[in-house]
């Protein structure tokens, strides 16, 4: 990345959309929309001071939603462009609100609300379509209890518990556990706050909480005309308040049991390989679970992983090496198994109903975390994608090609390559991408020669 | 005044060091005192200009460096600021613009050395930058300018191998306007594709490779070289020297890359499964003849079973590797022969089936549509094939099966070639513990050599594909026009020197240079650097006894400047 975005003859428009592309090959105008950033990319060093000071938390959906980023942010830390955004849904100022912290903050002056999108139209000799591609949503599966259960996510929910900066810093906590730990901190920062009403109330009417209940209950309760104005209020509070100390006891019970996921199943095919869904292999997906499944066990050795699949399908140089070694090192178990359902099971632990092919039996086992290894799905605008680029999908809503041709498009000129072409690992990605660019750059040729 | 004297000039006269402190908004300034380090800057020796700046890497920034080499006459540049890798480019070509060798730069890291390391110890780490620009000073004073080294390039490609990917990579450069030698071990060119029936996309072989093979050889700028094998190679990226041993003899040429496509070669599974010794036992390749001879019948075939075995002589013990086009094949050849002899019984017994991606899982619908059969197996209890039977554990039921079998096809994988290490070692690059080639990175530098100038395709790195061996062919085309398509080849001036007068040959920094840019000289009796070889690694200047290889930039009088300093 940090090579394309220094490369003298990169232009990077990052944040920006194709809207048309007019011409033919060699001789192309492409409209391009620049988004409006509300941050002058000239002037934005990427330091990040913005981030820091911004008062208003959004969802990070770069981290699958488990963590929150701010409303001017960086899509991730090694982001190229380091340039930063604003989130014009989010942003207090751009809905309206007071705030402007950040241009306060900003020392290069970078911050501009009044930004707009700029149209701007690039003459262009050839095009690669490198779009990748989507992450199929499990929730469609209703076997798997995706939205439902919160110890099962995908694998790339996954990918981020097993970061370092991710929201879990590398260590796999379930996602039950963690809501354990949130509303703990947030009990008890509510409790404080109860704690310090009470108080007054307490220092005012010279009687401990407790106390004032017990009377005001049997009826004993000398109500002054001072405490007539806060005997309800005061009750309130302070049922609340006993009865958050009760959840709080039973809560820092729980949250000191908490251990990481040492048992965690990997289902293959979740999505691909089913033809309610998709009817192609991922083709990148067993992969990316043994090597998680690795890297779990890196994290901690006593993680036991079982990768659920109709077939293993290690593939590619040095792939089937990798896997063996997975098993023999890193306790990973392979089983030969479509799972059928997976249904809630004791302390939030998802258990997994499947046939062990080898056995034929029926087995019914609970693991403590259970990660979905989601289809990769054509990207959601395809179609339109392909419309605007004037260009087929195949039967499958991939970019079309030919065997023979295999990057070009049906249109001459556009050049597609990665997992907008098909299903594929990096290194097939990467060389594809070589010739794609070959490609583009014969067809850039052709047209120099012939004018 | 030509640069080359300016910078003589420049570096002649007693340096007059300017000092650039960057605040990095609040990244530097935030945790150490960015105005007390410039202060301090100013007492050392030879500086003669100190600036802070808010971010020293912004338009007004480079500005200001650019104002200051100027106005205050610098002849040295010393920026206390972020990382090297990503900032050291952008203010040496900013002093280059400016007039300035761009050499005479020097950068010092207070941002992940000092203001994130030492976060919260605003003095200490104030400290620690005050000492690193220090040294750094003191070592920039030192510094010499140096010329980038620059080389001529041989705007030809040679291509070893005239298999599919051999050929693609050849079209692809000749459309690029490159010239191409394409050398063929065999008489024939076309590869393991000359062999083969039908293609998966449903294609003849043939007809398609013919079309590749007569546009190959009717372009001007190839030159087809059939009966021909690399004999030597010498030389370096832009200008490989390479001796090709041809039908009518010996050839000398200069190219300035090559590109490796020499293919693989399927397993012959001897003594595995009846092959050689029970009747009706072929290979996955002899199936794909016979399919294309029309001659299934002579070999044996009644059209009443055939049962397809995976994983033959593959992901053993010994070939731990997935061939990967094994699976794709037999399933296109068992939809071959099942709609051929509709009524026939064709069952593939499998470990794993490998239809990774959309086409080819497509084929496995397909193949189940036809009724093609397929049975899992476990290579601890594999099929046994005897007198026309065979017997194998079907887990689904479990229980054994038995069936008479007119044919049993083994699908064995793509091995490496036997002549793979020679030419490994002709070339200078390695292979993997399956003999294949070895590219420089698994995943981000599929189609390189570690050695530059040198290229890989198909499936002498790994089996592949029709379709992904043209792909990685075509590939290889723009990595070589990366090269040379440039005027000429420039690279970083920090090499290693040795100096001739005081090299006593001791041979010592042979071993040590991992890109084997020394030689020795026998009639001068003193060692020598390839400068475009040489990748300033300074492993040498580390080795040699008598200081006579020194790495630019990093001489021993400018890092004991430095160290000196601290």
């Amino acid at each position: 990345m940090l090579d394309v975005g220094r490369h003298p003859n990169i232009s990077l428009l990052a944040y920006s959309e194709l809207t048309a592309l007019e011409g033919e090959a060699g001789d192309f105008t492409a409209t391009v929309v620049k988004k409006a950033r509300y941050v002058d990319a000239d002037k934005c060093t990427g330091c990040g001071a913005c981030t820091e000071v911004c008062p208003t938390p959004v969802l990070d959906l770069y981290n699958e939603g488990h963590a929150e980023r701010k409303a001017i942010y960086s899509w991730f830390a090694q982001g190229i462009p380091s340039t930063h955004v604003i989130d014009p849904d989010h942003c207090r100022v751009l809905t309206g609100k007071k705030c402007g912290v950040c241009a306060k903050k900003c020392q290069a002056g970078a911050i501009d609300f009044d930004q707009t999108d700029e149209i701007v139209e690039i003459p262009v000799g050839a095009v690669v379509v490198a779009t990748g591609y989507d992450v199929f949503d499990p929730a469609r599966i209703p076997e798997y209890r995706y939205t439902t259960l919160d110890n099962v996510v995908t694998a790339m929910e996954f990918e981020r518990f097993l970061s370092a900066s991710g929201p879990t810093e590398g260590h796999v906590y379930r996602p039950s556990d963690r809501k354990l730990k949130q509303e703990k901190i947030a009990l008890e920062k509510s409790q404080t706050k109860l704690a310090k009403t009470l108080a007054r109330f307490e220092k005012k009417h010279g009687m401990d909480s407790p106390a004032f209940l017990e009377a005001l209950e049997a009826g004993s309760l000398e109500v002054t005309e001072d405490l007539a104005k806060d005997k309800d209020k005061w009750a309130e509070k302070a049922t609340v308040f006993l009865a958050g100390d009760d959840r709080l006891a039973a809560l820092a019970q729980e949250v000191a049991l908490v251990k990481t996921a040492t048992k965690i199943a990997f289902i293959q095919c979740v999505g691909s390989r089913d033809l309610r869904f998709y009817p192609f292999c991922s083709g990148y997906c067993c992969m990316h679970a043994i090597k998680e499944a690795i890297i779990a066990h890196e994290h901690d050795n006593d993680t036991q992983s079982v990768i659920f699949g109709m077939d293993i399908r290690a593939v590619g140089k040095g792939f089937e090496e990798y896997k063996i070694r997975g098993g023999n090192s890193s306790q990973i178990a392979y089983r030969r198994s479509r799972v059928a359902e997976i249904v809630p099971g004791e302390n939030q632990a998802p258990v997994l109903i499947y046939e062990d092919t080898t056995t034929r039996k029926i087995v019914r086992e609970s693991f403590d975390l259970v990660v979905l290894s989601t289809a990769c799905a054509p990207v959601k605008d395809a179609a339109g994608v392909a419309d605007t680029l004037g260009i087929a999908l195949d039967k499958f809503g991939f970019f079309k090609t030919e065997a023979a041709t295999p990057m070009d498009t049906s249109r001459e000129g556009i050049f597609v390559c990665g997992c907008a072409h098909s299903p594929m690992d990096i290194p097939e990605s990467v060389a594809q991408a070589s010739s794609a660019a070959a490609r583009a750059v014969q067809t850039v040729m052709k047209s120099k020669k012939a004018s | 005044m030509s640069k080359t004297s300016k910078n003589q000039l420049e570096y002649e006269q007693a340096p007059r060091i300017g000092v650039f402190v960057c605040d990095c908004g609040s990244n530097i300034a935030g945790h150490l005192d960015c105005a007390d380090v410039a202060e301090y800057a100013k007492t050392l020796p030879n500086v003669v200009y100190v600036k802070e700046n808010l971010y020293t890497c912004s338009e007004a920034g480079i500005v200001e460096i650019k104002k200051a080499i100027e106005n205050e006459n610098l002849n040295r540049v010393l920026v206390a600021s972020c990382s090297p890798r990503t900032h050291h480019p952008l203010f040496s070509s900013s002093c280059a613009e400016a007039g300035l060798n761009p050499y005479l730069f020097e950068m010092v890291n207070i941002r992940d050395q000092c203001s994130w390391v030492h976060m919260g110890k605003r003095d200490q780490a104030t400290d620690k930058a005050k000492y690193l620009i220090k040294m750094g000073v003191a070592k920039a004073a030192g510094l010499e300018p140096i010329e980038e080294i620059t080389s001529s390039l041989t705007r030809q490609t040679l291509v070893v191998g005239g298999g599919i990917a051999g050929l693609s990579a050849a079209q692809a450069l000749a459309d690029m306007g490159l010239r191409v030698i394409l050398a063929e071990k065999t008489g024939t060119l076309g590869g393991l594709l000359n062999q083969i029936g039908t293609l998966d996309t449903g294609e003849t072989a043939a007809d398609f490779v013919r079309r590749v093979v007569e546009d190959v050889t009717a372009r001007d700028n190839i030159t087809c070289l059939t009966k021909t094998t690399l004999k030597s190679t010498g030389g370096y990226i832009g200008n490989y020297d390479v001796t090709l041993d041809t039908p009518d003899g010996e050839i000398i040429e200069k190219v300035g890359s090559m590109v490796i496509a020499t293919g693989a070669v399927p397993l012959i599974p001897q003594g595995i499964f009846g092959y050689g010794t029970d009747a009706g036992v072929i290979t996955l390749m002899e199936l794909e003849q016979a399919l294309k001879n029309d001659s299934l019948s002579d070999k044996g075939f009644l059209g009443k079973s055939m049962v397809f075995i995976q994983c033959a002589g593959a992901r053993t013990a010994k070939k731990e590797y997935c061939s990967r086009i094994c699976c794709m094949t037999a399933v296109k050849n068992a939809m071959a022969v099942k709609k051929k002899y509709p009524l026939a019984d064709v069952r593939v017994l499998y470990r794993d089936m490998q239809m990774y991606g959309t086409h080819k899982e497509q084929m496995l619908w397909d193949a189940r549509g036809l009724g093609v059969r397929f049975d899992v197996y476990s290579p601890d209890n594999p099929p046994r094939v005897e007198n026309g039977k065979i017997s194998y554990f079907r887990s689904v039921t479990g229980e054994d099966q038995v069936l008479d079998i007119d044919m049993v096809v083994l699908s064995t994988p793509l091995t490496a070639r036997k002549d793979t290490g020679t030419l490994a070692n002709l070339l200078r690059v390695p292979t993997d513990q399956n003999g294949f080639f070895l590219e420089a990175h698994a995943k981000l530098r599929p189609l390189d050599f570690a050695a530059d100038g040198i290229f890989v395709a198909g499936s002498g790195r790994y089996p592949a594909t029709a379709t992904e061996s043209r792909t990685q062919g075509i590939g290889t085309a723009s990595r070589v026009a990366a090269i040379l398509f440039k005027d000429k080849l420039v690279k970083s001036a920090i090499v290693a020197h040795i100096d001739p007068c005081s090299c006593v040959g001791c041979l010592s920094c042979l071993p040590m240079c991992p890109y084997e840019a020394i030689t020795y000289d026998p009639e001068k009796r003193v060692c020598e650097i390839n400068e475009v070889l040489c990748k300033g690694c300074g492993n040498c200047a580390a080795t040699c006894p008598s200081h006579s290889a020194q790495l630019a930039g990093f001489k021993p009088e400018q890092l004991l400047a430095q160290i000196g300093a601290a």
